[in-house]
């Protein structure tokens, strides 16, 4: 039952994804892949609810691996996108930086 | 049985998930993007924090590892250059996708008795993991030049190709049946998957590439999503069916940029057997001087720049901006025509002239500029080729038959800024070379645009 469950939310999750995206206009393409990137570094709260008190060693290697390389696509894929949207100014309010 | 802790944790979920789909749908427009990827940015940092409020959670190495990604993540992100976003979202990306492969793998090594169901999204999640990996090392390795970006093609590729897949899938029953007992099995797919990796994005060259990232970001998403299922974490599924669901998206956009199917992408070698340079229309090119050039410019009333790769491997971006300026304050009206498709990645043209402080109202796109090409005085058409190829239009027998292309041949003047005249990527020799009303200016585009620069400081 509860693979039904998973399941639906799935396919509602997908639909939304393709209303969401479709609307993005090709200026902002870049910083929506490196966005959504970012966004698909959430496989980390899995790899951190993997690492359980008393894991054995390979699972412990498995899941400090998981969770540093995670991390890495989570917190560079924010960082870089918001240096790249930082430089999407209009011309009246430029001089911000 | 959920304690009261666990039903917190997975409400804290639901609004991340909030979060993330605002933050998706602020991007939507330049002027509330910075806030929507602080806003998802912000969501992640919730489901974060919430995750670790799980009890039993071994914090030693959760700090270790955390600590470790974010030293390297940051100073990734802070150093890298512009012109060099597209590898560092695909070194990013791959990152992301064998995370999922190593959790999967983790889950099943601490729990091997698994249902049907769920052995078989393992199966998948570190076989997608794993191609996510090393297909993103590949294009990471094409992007940043450390290999050819030519397409490495070879023999039977399909069939070595379709055998894999067709294994895997065997494999893949083989696990499901009894996952306690094929260990193995799955070690051999964590291998086939990232050998598969290589050779399905090896054979696609560096013009493809906008395509191929959004791919495998599309497949890092679904990765991670097919991890959701195995933790039977619902953040994960939505958060990854989002990403999926994008990456699919843009990888139909550049496809249609490009007038090919995926299948023709992912599989025909474009660009492998280029022609020779002698193949192709000939006739006589008229070549320009800065000098003339510069009168050209000063002349004109409106202008279209039309940048493609060779404006990111000039890093000619800031000369461009300044050379606007000055045409600017001549009375000329300056746009940038941007093809959907130029450069190596989607919008990477946008990012490199945002960069260069152009603002974004300038940025024109494709369809545009096109209704209004016949009343431009002048495009300047700088390191791009087969995106202002007009053998797109009318000549059937051109691989580039059917693609969109910005339609600068109908503008009064076509400046066309080259290093030389080797072909395009394509490797099709460019009509547009040839037309009565195009001047080709040679030389490195940003030396060359500098000169443009000194030519109207001079005359001042």
């Amino acid at each position: 039952m509860e693979a039904v469950f998973l399941t639906f939310v799935f396919v509602l999750s997908i639909f939304m994804g393709f209303e969401l995206i479709s609307k993005v206009p090709s200026t902002l393409h870049t910083p929506l892949m490196s966005g959504s990137n970012a966004i698909s570094g959430i496989t980390l709260i899995g790899s951190l609810a993997s690492l359980k008190v008393g894991n054995e060693q390979t699972a412990i290697i498995l899941g400090t691996l998981a969770v540093a390389l995670a991390t890495v696509n989570v917190v560079g894929g924010y960082a870089v996108t918001n240096r790249m949207l930082e430089m999407f100014k209009k011309k009246d309010d430029g001089g911000a930086k | 049985m959920i304690s009261n802790i666990d039903l917190g944790i997975n409400f804290a979920y639901v609004v991340s998930a909030v979060m993330f789909i605002f933050g998706l749908k602020m991007l939507s427009s330049p002027a509330t993007a910075r806030r929507g990827n602080l806003v998802s940015a912000a969501g992640m940092l919730l489901a974060v924090v919430v995750c670790l409020l799980n009890v039993g959670l071994d914090y030693k190495w959760i700090m270790i590892g955390m600590a470790a990604g974010t030293v390297i993540g940051l100073i990734a992100a802070y150093r890298v250059e512009m012109t060099s976003m597209p590898e560092m979202v695909a070194l990013f990306n791959g990152f992301g996708g064998i995370a999922s492969l190593l959790l999967a793998w983790s889950e099943y090594h601490q729990h091997p008795a698994l249902s049907v169901f769920i052995a078989g999204v393992t199966f998948l999640t570190a076989f997608i993991g794993g191609i996510t990996f090393s297909g993103s090392m590949v294009a990471f390795g094409k992007l940043a030049e450390m290999i050819s970006s030519r397409a490495v093609t070879f023999r039977g590729q399909h069939i070595v190709n379709g055998l894999i897949l067709l294994a895997t899938l065997v494999f893949g029953v083989i696990f499901s049946m009894n996952p306690a007992a094929n260990y193995p099995v799955f070690l051999l797919v964590v291998v086939v998957s990232l050998l598969f990796g290589i050779t399905s994005v090896i054979p696609i060259g560096g013009a493809d590439m906008p395509v191929v990232i959004s791919l495998l970001n599309s497949y890092s998403g679904i990765a991670a999503c097919a991890a959701g299922f195995v933790v039977h974490n619902n953040i994960l599924i939505v958060a990854g069916a989002l990403v999926g669901a994008s990456g699919i998206i843009l990888t139909n956009i550049m496809c249609k940029a490009m007038n090919r199917s995926l299948v023709n992408v992912l599989f025909s070698g474009f660009g492998s057997n280029a022609q020779a340079a002698g193949d192709g229309p000939q006739g006589e090119i008229r070549p320009a001087t800065a000098e003339d050039v510069y009168y050209i410019l000063e002349a004109a009333d409106s202008v279209a720049f039309v940048p493609g790769y060779g404006l990111a491997v000039a890093q000619a971006q800031h000369v461009v901006r300044e050379l606007g300026d000055i045409l600017e304050k001549n009375g000329t009206e300056v746009s940038y025509a941007i093809h959907p498709v130029a450069g190596r990645m989607p919008g990477h043209m946008n990012v490199l002239l945002a960069e260069a402080n152009v603002s974004y109202d300038q940025l024109v796109e494709m369809d545009d500029i096109n209704p209004q090409m016949d009343s431009i005085d002048v495009c300047v058409v700088i390191g791009a080729n087969d995106v202002v190829n007009p053998a797109a239009l009318d000549d059937e027998s051109s691989p580039v038959y059917g693609m969109p292309i910005i339609e600068t041949f109908r503008a009064k003047t076509v400046i066309v800024l080259k290093r030389s005249m080797n072909p395009g990527f394509a490797g099709i020799q460019n009509a547009l070379f040839f037309n009565d009303n195009t001047r080709m200016y040679f030389g490195d585009a940003k030396a060359s645009i500098q000169a443009l620069v000194a030519e109207f400081k001079d005359s001042v």
